[in-house]
């Protein structure tokens, strides 16, 4: 009972503030001129719309990666699907193939494949330790880095700005259609997560534990996965890399409200929208002109967390 | 007796190694039943094929009269619960948490606890003394404390039948005899069906009902502890000289380790 007031505190408090913040940038604009409540409502809605949804589908990757592979340090960006699914979405922009459903299926084949990729490396049948687990994520990453660099570089479009400023994660382009795809994909993932919460707890047991109490790990693993690199993928088609939300969100939450996944889950999600709202906000507003990639101040507040995170576990 | 579990020829390979080689046994209904062997002899596997987390290759697993394929993963862990040796500490859960996780095959749809399954963690925390722990975390307990958690999310799993994969073993003195107290007491209150695998032949010997000696995937030999535990079999089976006596607490066989100095002087008393 203390866990669950807990929890509806916490997330009434982060949706309270990302209330706010839709509420103070509707305001500040109101004051200039009637004519730009149009922007507000076509661009500036979308847009947090966009950031709740983008914010609240990586900080649950983040925590299904920690508990699948029973890392706290794991997340997709740390562990190279989201650079995979990047590589997959700049193939199909090359390709020519229409942003959906073409380049978000590219996206997710590449999310899948360095996915595959991660999980061989690390289950073969050498008895990899965890650490070995997110190096291999980490080369993976640089894997894709380097593909995208040289996919980058090979064209000669005019395109190649808006892919470099895509790549580092950006919630400028997002309109009402984005929300709308996005949505559609991310929603019903939601949905199923939250029905699974449960067996997340078990699986932190261990494959054996969770087995013996009646989890059927094989299916739940693979339905897991699946369904958040769909989920990593269309972010990352429509949005760019956003690194580091993933390990931010769930270790907070799960320092406040303790690690129960029936918590986590709904508290991630109201948790990482309105912390991806306020990153999009200060990216709008630190530079003096123009703006900055969100991702940029994503990286910017999660790569300093993550290396404190790592040395908290080595101790 | 009703019989727990009954096991025709099964066999078990990892690769191309054989693990198990056509073994068949019986476990009864409220058999405090202990299987021990030297390392790599099968016991471990043996138990996670018991416990439905392992297939065998072939052969035959009844658990009470029905073949293990026609229970579903809830239902097995609603007949027969698992004590493993490890507990992961990197997600820190309360006691009470980690014991109520035991009730997972009991719940419906949305995985949530009803105020039935907290009593029945409640009762089994009781049993295992654990209730002033139960929102301290995981990680802040004792060797002692965890195994004694484990114990009480097995207890509020309600199945017939609990394994323990040498819950012994990296623990005090005082803590193997609780441990093993706690398990010998749920066995007389409620009748479940206690089955270990162990390292310790002398704890075998005082608290097992029937002992399963194993070797290089084989049964050495099966049955009271008096009729496995002679230094015949044990030598067979350990492959080195060893003292068989009763112990001075009565009525079971005490092993004692022969030291090399010791082995000309002991001869006599061997044969």
């Amino acid at each position: 009972m203390l866990i669950a007031s807990a929890v509806i505190g916490i997330s009434a408090g982060s949706s309270g503030v990302s209330f706010k913040t839709v509420i103070n940038a509707m305001i500040s604009a109101e004051i200039h001129d009637p004519v730009l409540e149009d922007i507000i409502w076509r661009i500036r809605l979308p847009r947090v719309l966009a950031a709740a949804l983008v914010g609240a589908a990586l900080s649950l990757s983040g925590l299904i990666f920690q508990a699948l592979l029973r890392n706290p340090l794991a997340e997709p960006y740390i562990l190279g699907i989201s650079g995979g699914s990047a590589i997959g979405a700049i193939l199909g922009i090359l390709l020519g193939l229409p942003h959906f459903p073409g380049v978000s299926l590219t996206s997710f084949l590449g999310s899948m494949m360095t996915l595959g990729l991660l999980l061989i490396m690390s289950t073969g049948k050498t008895i990899l330790r965890k650490d070995s687990l997110l190096l291999s994520g980490v080369m993976v990453n640089a894997f894709c880095s380097a593909i995208i660099m040289f996919l980058v570089s090979i064209t000669q479009d005019v395109r190649l700005h808006n892919i470099i400023f895509w790549l580092m994660g950006d919630l400028s382009l997002a309109g009402l259609t984005q929300v709308k795809i996005m949505a559609l994909v991310i929603i019903p993932c939601f949905v199923l997560f939250f029905f699974l919460s449960h067996t997340m707890n078990l699986i932190l047991l261990g494959k054996e534990t969770a087995l013996s109490l009646g989890v059927n790990v094989k299916v739940l693993t693979v339905i897991l996965l699946v369904a958040t690199s769909l989920m990593v993928s269309i972010t990352v088609s429509q949005c760019g890399l956003l690194g580091f939300v993933g390990l931010v969100i769930p270790h907070l939450l799960r320092f406040v409200i303790g690690p129960d996944h029936r918590v986590l889950v709904p508290a991630s999600m109201l948790g990482g929208g309105a912390y991806m709202i306020l990153c999009d906000l200060l990216a709008r507003i630190l530079p003096r002109q123009g703006e900055m990639p969100v991702g940029v101040i994503t990286a910017l507040i999660g790569a300093p967390l993550f290396i404190f995170l790592l040395k908290k576990a080595a101790r | 007796m009703k019989s727990a579990i009954s096991v025709e020829n099964l066999s078990f390979a990892y690769e191309k190694k054989p693990v198990l080689k056509n073994i068949s046994f019986s476990i009864y209904t409220g058999d405090f039943f202990i299987i021990i062997g030297p390392n790599g002899s099968g016991k471990t596997t043996l138990m996670k094929i018991l416990a439905g987390t392992l297939k065998p290759q072939s052969g035959q697993l009844d658990i009470f009269g029905s073949a293990i394929q026609t229970f579903n993963r809830k239902s097995l862990a609603r007949t027969i619960a698992l004590v493993p040796q490890m507990v992961p500490l990197e997600f820190p859960f309360n006691v009470l948490e980690f014991v109520l996780m035991g009730r997972y095959p009991h719940l419906g749809l949305f995985g949530w606890e009803q105020s039935k399954d907290f009593e029945v963690a409640e009762q089994a925390m009781e049993f295992t003394d654990l209730k002033h722990l139960a929102r301290r975390k995981m990680n802040q307990l004792s060797g002692g404390e965890r195994q004694r958690v484990l114990i009480s999310r097995s207890i509020c799993q309600q199945s017939q039948i609990i394994l323990l994969d040498e819950p012994t073993a990296s623990l005090d003195l005082a803590y193997q005899v609780q441990v093993m107290d706690l398990m010998e007491k749920l066995k007389e209150e409620t009748g479940t069906t206690v089955i270990m695998v162990s390292h310790d032949v002398n704890l075998a010997a005082l608290y097992g009902t029937k002992l399963m000696l194993l070797k290089d995937g084989q049964i050495v030999k099966q049955g009271q502890p008096e009729d496995v535990l002679t230094f015949q079999n044990l030598e067979l089976a350990y492959g080195c000289k060893l003292l068989v006596d009763e112990s001075p607490l009565g009525n079971s066989p005490r092993v004692t380790l022969v030291p090399k100095k010791f082995l000309a002087q002991s001869k006599d008393y061997l044969e």
